[in-house]
């Protein structure tokens, strides 16, 4: 595996069958009376927030103190962010202090990639969600809950598998990160929306576009509802909201029309009575609920994949430093 | 106990000690004490650490069942997230730990292994057994004790004491994994990651002649 996470396509299939493997075992830790490994004791892991985020924060955050890393939370509000600090500076004090990974979230595509190509920090950079462009551990939670379900068994991907992910894609880093990880799995997505919510360039991806999801219900093994992301839209995407719940939204009667072992999976948070309706939402065959639990042994596993061993693998000098810091 | 001397540097090909039914008595004795030592064996629970261990105590559950007549609850446990030098290699795979049904608080919990080394592997199991409960007591059962202890651990079970130099390398086979059934001891490649043969490579002098660990008989 490559030292940072920055986006799915970083993901081998290898890489990301050793993940789902791996994430089999860390649930089964989630399940035991004590929840804790000792496997991360001593290593620092920075959750660096510049965007608001409960869910994403929160599973990070316990997966790192079930592994016993020692986690620092910094939040753009109330830091020195807020006084004008730049990215390279927050990440030069963060290597200062000896940060031996950094979760990063940030509103502006790409600044992983630029702080995890940067020398301004040593450790790992895990991509917890950039812009509009990639949440690669959302994707490996939601592969690993479908793998669940439709392909249950260690070392087995998602090839033959139906994948159709609806709504708001063209704000959606969800989408772009699950559609790279599902192809590299083996499953075949398809993308539905609106014409004005499909982002350009969507030719070059790895999937089907469709804009009418009544069409491919019925050949679906899996379906992933996307919110609508209003606080991203700065023009008139679709005339009304009712419009779009009607065409887009997901009601028990589209639900009806998916096979039978079909589940509805939906990255949070939900808008019950715009994407989804409250009794989809509650059925059995959601399994918002599940993603989330499966969220910590996904990011459990990939700090155990990227920190666990031995780090700064590409440091040719990192012996000698390594052990005259500790 | 025969004792050992180390006949010198020239490499040798690795030479079998146990064949196939040597492992198969000594697995069925190991079953016999185990019962004699328990009692009949009645809360007993065999782990497996893995690899071969796992395939070792699935033999040693099949031989308790002949002896006692009952199913002994059998699991298995991966010790790699407990180990003491994650730090020396590149993040390893995990394998599957898997506990029987009933748990093991209160229960005399039986350690299967092949090889008893430096002791570090069954540390880290011991610390993974207190975080998935709380045993009556924890026993120790190998197939071979190989010596040069790094840790106050010895074994309550053993199938060979067998004397061997840091230079050596204790190979166990079984018949699932490998192919067929042998213990074989050959000399130590140089790709040896163990931090005890990298020790004995630096000062080779001292490692000649390794302190004879007290071994349990």
């Amino acid at each position: 595996m490559k030292r940072h996470l920055v986006s799915a396509a970083d993901l081998s299939h290898d890489d990301a069958l050793l993940i789902l493997d791996t994430a089999e075992e860390m649930a089964q830790v989630s399940a035991r009376a004590v929840k804790k490994l000792p496997t991360l004791r001593g290593r620092t892991v920075v959750n660096l927030f510049f965007e608001d985020s409960t869910r994403t924060r929160t599973s990070f955050e316990v997966a790192e103190k079930r592994l016993s890393a020692d986690v620092i939370n910094f939040s753009a509000k109330g830091s020195s962010v807020s006084k004008g600090e730049s990215l390279k500076d927050t990440a030069l004090t963060l290597q200062a202090m000896g940060a031996d990974a950094v979760v990063i979230r940030h509103g502006a595509s790409g600044a992983p990639l630029r702080l995890a190509e940067s020398d301004w920090l040593h450790g790992s950079v895990i991509n917890a969600g950039d812009g509009t462009h990639e949440h690669p551990t959302q994707a490996l939670l939601d592969a690993f809950t479908m793998r669940r379900h439709l392909a249950p068994g260690l070392g087995r991907d998602l090839s033959g598998r139906r994948v159709t992910i609806v709504g708001d894609i063209l704000h959606s880093r969800v989408a772009r990160s699950n559609v790279l990880l599902l192809a590299t799995l083996g499953a075949q997505v398809t993308l539905v929306a609106p014409p004005t919510l499909v982002p350009i360039g969507v030719e070059s991806w790895p999937c089907d576009v469709s804009y009418d999801l009544d069409s491919v219900l019925s050949k679906t093994d899996a379906l992933m509802m996307l919110r609508v992301q209003r606080e991203r839209m700065n023009a008139a995407f679709f005339p009304t909201e009712r419009e779009y719940s009607r065409r887009y939204g997901l009601d028990s009667l589209r639900m009806g029309a998916l096979p039978e072992h079909a589940i509805v999976m939906h990255p949070g948070p939900m808008v019950r009575g715009m994407e989804i309706t409250a009794e989809v939402a509650d059925s059995p065959r959601c399994t918002v609920v599940e993603q989330v639990a499966n969220g910590v042994s996904v990011r459990m596993a990939v700090l155990y994949l990227l920190l666990g061993g031995a780090t700064l693998a590409d440091h040719p000098t990192r012996t000698n430093a390594e052990e005259s810091t500790k | 106990m025969t004792a050992f001397h180390d006949e010198g540097a020239a490499p040798r090909a690795p030479h079998q000690v146990l064949d196939q039914s040597d492992i198969a008595r000594v697995v069925t004795r190991i079953a016999h004490e185990i019962v004699e030592r328990a009692k009949g064996a009645e809360d007993v629970v065999l782990l497996g650490i893995h690899t071969r261990g796992v395939h070792l105590a699935r033999r040693l559950r099949a031989r308790l069942a002949d002896i006692t007549g009952r199913d002994i609850p059998l699991g298995a446990l991966d010790i790699t997230m407990y180990r003491d030098d994650l730090r020396l290699k590149p993040a390893r795979a995990l394998e599957h730990t898997e506990i029987p049904p009933g748990g093991i608080d209160g229960r005399l919990v039986v350690l299967v292994d092949d090889v008893l080394f430096s002791g570090r592997t069954i540390r880290a199991a011991l610390d993974a057994l207190n975080d998935i409960g709380r045993p009556r007591a924890v026993q120790l059962a190998v197939l071979v004790d190989r010596g040069h202890r790094e840790l106050p651990i010895r074994a309550d079970y053993v199938g060979k004491n067998l004397p061997t130099s840091l230079r050596e390398a204790v190979k166990v086979q079984l018949a699932e994994i490998d192919g067929g059934d042998a213990v074989l001891v050959g000399d130590r490649d140089y790709a040896a990651r163990s931090s005890q043969a990298l020790a004995a490579e630096e000062q080779s002098g001292d490692a000649e002649q390794p302190s004879a660990p007290h071994l349990p008989e």
